[in-house]
């Protein structure tokens, strides 16, 4: 491999390095995403299922 | 722009770039000719100058949407502006990046300081890196998206300054490719520039459009924990 090839290849790598973090960092925020909405699912189901009792006493 | 379109956009956005990424490689290595003068450095020249090119753009389309910010009072433009500029930024590191790397083969530098571009690009950057300090430091509100929508509006003026810098100052370490006469590089050595051009402002807007989808998201699902939490 010729100095100047090294020097392109390297040039080439730097493009290639910058997009790849950035697409990692991107699929790192989206797991924590997923997480998040799991999370909220979870929260969500649990409030509906007290949301019942609180109307039979309401009723009651 | 039509609703489907509106749907689709990522995917399409993403498909485009990925087959315009691998077009511009395939010219890039087979089609354009060794340069005469540099000889096979120059090739850095197809993907370096598209990425300039499409951070003055990023910048470009940020100080739009601080516009808008400020003109229509468009509270969503506040976070295009952000990405746009994010985006932006990135682009800027990998200008620096492979400028220097291009420099040290041509010139046997780094890093030139007496190139009045180069620097000109510098301050462009460091100007938009600062950006993110000043919106860290602010409250998130409509203050902080008039300051930052005015900030990123001074930082655009520095575009056209960066570009001409190299025609206005005769500067003779930089070349000048572009110039009144014309792109100087034969036919398929534009053609080449052109589609990596056409693939890195691709790859810009799908990653634009993938960071203000997770960003929305996010905003979203703090705005629903608000909500729930209450």
């Amino acid at each position: 491999m010729t100095t100047a090839e090294k020097y392109v290849a390297a040039a080439y790598a730097v493009v290639f390095l910058v997009v790849l973090a950035y697409v990692l960092i991107i699929a790192t925020k989206l797991a924590r995403l997923e997480r998040e909405v799991a999370e909220l699912a979870e929260l969500a189901r649990e409030q509906r299922a007290v949301e019942p009792e609180r109307k039979a006493v309401a009723v009651g | 722009m039509t609703r489907a379109f509106r749907q689709q956009r990522l995917p399409i956005l993403a498909t485009a770039a990925c087959a315009l990424m691998g077009a511009a490689i395939v010219l890039i290595a087979y089609v354009a000719p060794i340069d005469a003068d540099q000889g096979l450095s120059q090739k850095i020249f197809y993907f370096h100058v598209p990425v300039a090119l499409t951070a003055y753009l990023l910048f470009g389309w940020g100080a739009w949407k601080a516009l808008r910010v400020l003109w229509k009072r468009d509270e969503a433009a506040d976070l295009e502006s952000y990405v746009a500029i994010h985006q932006g930024v990135i682009y800027g590191v990998m200008t620096l990046v492979t400028g220097s790397i291009w420099a040290k083969i041509s010139w046997g530098v780094w890093w030139a300081w007496s190139s009045n571009q180069l620097v000109l690009f510098l301050v462009l950057f460091l100007f938009y890196a600062a950006y993110f300090m000043l919106r860290y430091s602010v409250e998130p509100g409509p203050r902080r998206a008039n300051l930052c929508a005015v900030y990123a509006l001074f930082g655009v003026a520095l575009i056209p300054v960066s570009f001409l810098a190299i025609r206005l100052a005769n500067d003779f370490i930089h070349p000048t490719v572009f110039t009144s006469h014309g792109p100087q590089m034969s036919g398929r050595m534009f053609l080449a520039f052109c589609v990596a051009w056409a693939a890195l402002v691709a790859l810009a807007a799908t990653l634009y459009h993938v960071e203000l989808a997770g960003k929305r998201l996010d905003a979203r699902l703090r705005e629903l924990r608000e909500v729930l939490a209450a």
